[in-house]
C-alpha cells in the first residue's frame, strides 16, 4: 500500500516524534510542577525561556543547536568525546523536534498541575505519606488527562517539526528525512504531485488519529476519577 | 497532652499561641474568621513551619525547641480534617479510608486493618457507600468519610477544622452528635476548630480564645461560657450556659420530658427522643431566662427554679446586665434589663426564681453526653445523682435554693 521512500519517511517520522516525546515526558512534567508549585527569583525568565521555541523561528532554534551541538559547540564537543554525534543525524532530529514540542508539553502539564487542589496533597501528607508517594499517588493520577494531552500535543508539533529539523539535522533521506521533508523533497521536484499528495493524505490521517486517540484517553481517565465506567 | 507555643509571622499577622490541650476531650479553639485559628491548625499539623517556638505531642518535640527540630507532617500521625473534605477524588471510598492506614505485610496485619475498616464503617453508617466514588457523595457523606480516614490513619491526635462548614441543619446536627460520640469513645485528644457557639455547646470539653493571632484565655467550657468578662468573644447574643442534666421521666400524653438537673430540680421541655436515664448537656440561653423574686402564679412558664445570684455585670450604654445564677449547683448565665436588675433590687447572694420557657428550650439544645444508654460516664456530675421523677414540682422547694455552686460540678 505504501511505497517503500514513503514507509521510510513515515517510521522514521514516527520514530522520532515518539523518543523526542519519551525525552522530554519527564522533564516536561519536572518543569511544568516547578513553575506551577515553587515560587522562585526569576520564575518569569524561566518561562520564557522555556517558551521561545514557540515564538522564535523553527530555523532560528535550529540554527542555536547546530551552534550548541556541533561538534565544535558548548556541549557538542564534550558529546562527541563519548562519541554522541546529534547534527545530521535521526537522534539530532528528535532533539530538534523535543525542543520546538518541550514548550507545549509544559504548558499543557503545568495547567493541569495549576488546576489540582493543593489541599489534597497536604491531606495526602497528614495521612503519612512521603513526598514520594504523594506524587504517585495523588499528583501523577490527578494531571494525568494533562499529561496525556501535553504528550499529544508534543507528538503532533514533533511530527510536523520541520524548520529546526532541516537546519539542524539536515534532510539526509532515511537518516533525517522525515514525512514534513520527505514532502518537501517532492514538491521540488517536478513530476511527482502525486506522491506528494499522497504523503499529505499520510500525514492527515496520522494526525487525526493521534487527536482522536489522546481525546479517548483523556475522557477515559476523566471518567475513571469520576466513577463512571469506563 | 499536646503543648505548644506557637510564633510565626504571615505577611503583617503575628502568630503568639501558647496553649496546653490535654490527653483527652475535646478542646475547641473558638474565635472570629481570621483570628488564627486555622493557621494554628496548619502549624500542628506540620503543613507550616513556626518562627520561633515549640510544639510537643506526648513529650515528643515535633516543631521547634532548643533543636529547632521539624517532624515533617507525614511523620506526625496527627489526623487532620479540613474545612473541605479534601477526599482523593481518584480513588473509591474505600480507597480513601485506607489511603492512611498503616502498611500491612503480614496476613494477621491486613486481617487487623480490615478489622479496623468495617468498625470504622460501622461506625460512621458508610456501608453502602464503600465502592462510590467522591464525586457521588453528598456534603454530609463525604466528611463521615474525611473523618473516617483521618481515623484510620491512626493518629495520635485529631485536628478538626471547622468540619461541619456549609452542611445544612439536620445533617450538621446529625454530625454533631456523631462527633461528640466519637470524642467520648476514642481516647485521642481532639482539637476542634469553629466559631460557631452551638457546635461548641455541643462537642467541646474544654475552651480556648483565639483572638488576633493569641489565646486570650482558655479553661473549662462551662466556666468559660458563664465567666461574663468573655462576654465580647464568647458571644453577646448567642450567650448561655451549659448545663448537665439526666433525662428522668417522658409524658407521652402531652409530650413533654422532664429533665434533672441534679439537687431535686428538674426542668420540662417538648419529648425527646432519648431514653430515661440518658445523661445529657443542655445548652440554656442567657436571653431565655428570666428572673422573679418568688414564684409567680398563673403564669405559662412551667419551669420556675430556685437560683441565688452570684454574679451581676451591668455596664452603662447597655440596656442589658448579666447575670450570673447558681442553679442546682451548676452556674447559668441570665440576662435582664438593667433597669429590672435595679427595681427587683437584685445583688449578689440574694436568692430568687429563674423561669425558663419550655418553649424555648429545642431538641438541639440537648446534646447526648452517651455513647451508648448503658454506657457508664467515668466522670459523675451532679446530674448524675439527680433525685427522682417525684421531685417534679421542686419550685416550691425554696430551701434548695441557696446552695453553693461548686465550679467541679459539671459533667463532661
Amino acid at each position: 500500500m505504501l511505497s517503500a521512500l514513503e514507509w521510510e519517511a513515515l517510521s522514521l517520522s514516527l520514530k522520532v516524534a515518539c523518543v523526542a516525546v519519551g525525552v522530554s515526558l519527564i522533564p516536561g512534567f519536572a518543569a511544568a510542577w516547578w513553575l506551577a508549585r515553587r515560587d522562585f527569583r526569576g520564575k518569569a525568565l524561566v518561562d520564557g525561556l522555556l517558551h521561545l521555541p514557540l515564538v522564535l523561528p523553527p530555523v532560528v532554534v535550529g540554527y542555536l543547536l547546530l551552534i550548541t551541538f556541533g561538534r565544535n559547540g558548548a556541549i557538542g564537543q564534550w558529546l562527541a568525546k563519548i562519541d554522541i554525534v546529534l547534527p545530521f543525524t535521526w537522534q539530532g532530529a528528535a532533539v530538534a523536534a523535543a525542543v520546538m514540542a518541550f514548550p507545549l508539553m509544559v504548558r499543557a502539564m503545568r495547567l493541569s498541575l495549576e488546576a489540582i487542589d493543593p489541599g489534597l496533597e497536604a491531606a495526602a501528607r497528614t495521612l503519612g505519606a512521603n513526598p514520594l508517594r504523594v506524587l504517585l499517588t495523588v499528583t501523577l493520577p490527578l494531571s494525568l488527562p494533562g499529561i496525556l494531552a501535553g504528550g499529544t500535543l508534543a507528538f503532533a508539533r514533533a511530527l510536523s517539526e520541520f524548520g529546526a529539523t532541516i537546519t539542524f539535522a539536515a534532510n539526509i533521506p532515511g537518516e533525517t528525512r522525515t514525512l514534513p521533508l520527505a514532502l518537501y523533497t517532492l514538491i521540488q521536484t517536478p513530476g511527482q504531485e502525486n506522491a506528494a499528495a499522497r504523503l499529505c493524505a499520510i500525514a492527515v490521517v496520522i494526525a487525526m488519529i493521534s487527536l482522536l486517540a489522546s481525546e479517548w484517553l483523556a475522557r477515559r481517565a476523566r471518567m475513571r476519577m469520576e466513577g463512571r465506567d469506563a | 497532652m499536646l503543648d505548644f507555643h506557637l510564633n510565626r509571622l504571615q505577611g503583617t499577622f503575628q502568630l503568639d499561641a501558647t496553649l496546653k490541650v490535654p490527653a483527652r476531650g475535646v478542646t475547641a479553639l473558638f474565635g472570629r474568621s481570621g483570628s488564627g485559628k486555622t493557621s494554628i491548625l496548619r502549624l500542628i499539623a506540620g503543613l507550616e513551619r513556626l518562627d520561633h517556638g515549640h510544639l510537643r505531642l506526648a513529650g515528643e518535640c515535633l516543631a521547634g525547641g532548643e533543636d529547632n527540630v521539624f517532624v515533617p507532617a507525614h511523620r506526625r500521625q496527627l489526623g487532620v480534617v479540613f474545612q473541605e473534605p479534601r477526599l482523593f477524588p481518584h480513588y473509591t471510598v474505600r480507597g480513601n479510608l485506607c489511603y492512611g492506614m498503616p502498611r500491612a505485610l503480614t496476613p494477621g496485619k491486613r486481617q487487623e486493618n480490615r478489622n479496623r475498616l468495617h468498625e470504622m464503617v460501622a461506625l460512621l453508617g458508610i456501608e453502602d457507600l464503600l465502592a462510590r466514588m467522591p464525586g457521588q457523595l453528598s456534603g454530609g457523606e463525604a466528611r463521615r468519610v474525611a473523618i473516617g480516614r483521618a481515623l484510620l490513619s491512626r493518629p495520635r491526635m485529631l485536628l478538626l477544622d471547622e468540619p461541619l462548614t456549609g452542611l445544612d441543619g439536620a445533617r450538621k446536627q446529625e454530625l454533631l452528635q456523631y462527633i461528640s460520640r466519637l470524642a467520648r469513645e476514642i481516647e485521642i485528644p481532639i482539637l476542634f476548630v469553629s466559631h460557631d457557639t452551638r457546635e461548641l455547646f455541643a462537642v467541646a470539653d474544654r475552651l480556648a480564645l483565639v483572638d488576633n493571632g493569641r489565646i486570650t484565655a482558655s479553661g473549662e467550657i462551662g466556666d468559660m461560657l458563664s465567666r461574663l468578662d468573655l462576654a465580647p468573644q464568647t458571644g453577646r447574643y448567642e450567650a448561655g450556659s451549659l448545663l448537665s442534666a439526666e433525662v428522668l421521666s417522658h409524658d407521652d400524653d402531652w409530650q413533654l420530658t422532664r429533665l434533672g438537673l441534679g439537687a431535686g430540680l428538674s426542668l420540662q421541655l417538648a419529648r425527646l427522643a432519648m431514653p430515661v436515664g440518658r445523661r445529657v448537656r443542655l445548652r440554656l440561653r442567657a436571653r431565655d431566662i428570666s428572673i422573679a423574686l418568688k414564684t409567680p402564679e398563673h403564669t405559662s412558664l412551667r419551669n420556675v427554679l430556685p437560683a441565688v445570684i452570684h454574679e451581676i455585670e451591668t455596664e452603662r450604654g447597655h440596656a442589658s446586665a448579666e447575670l450570673v445564677l447558681g442553679i442546682a449547683g451548676q452556674r447559668v448565665r441570665a440576662r435582664v434589663d438593667r433597669l429590672v436588675c435595679q427595681e427587683l433590687g437584685l445583688k449578689v447572694g440574694l436568692g430568687i426564681k429563674a423561669l425558663i420557657s419550655s418553649v424555648a428550650l429545642s431538641g438541639p439544645d440537648v446534646i447526648s453526653l452517651d455513647a451508648s444508654a448503658d454506657a457508664p460516664e467515668p466522670s459523675s456530675g451532679s446530674a448524675a445523682q439527680a433525685v427522682s421523677n417525684t421531685a417534679s414540682d421542686s419550685s416550691t422547694d425554696s430551701s434548695l435554693a441557696a446552695k453553693p455552686s461548686a465550679p467541679d460540678t459539671k459533667n463532661r
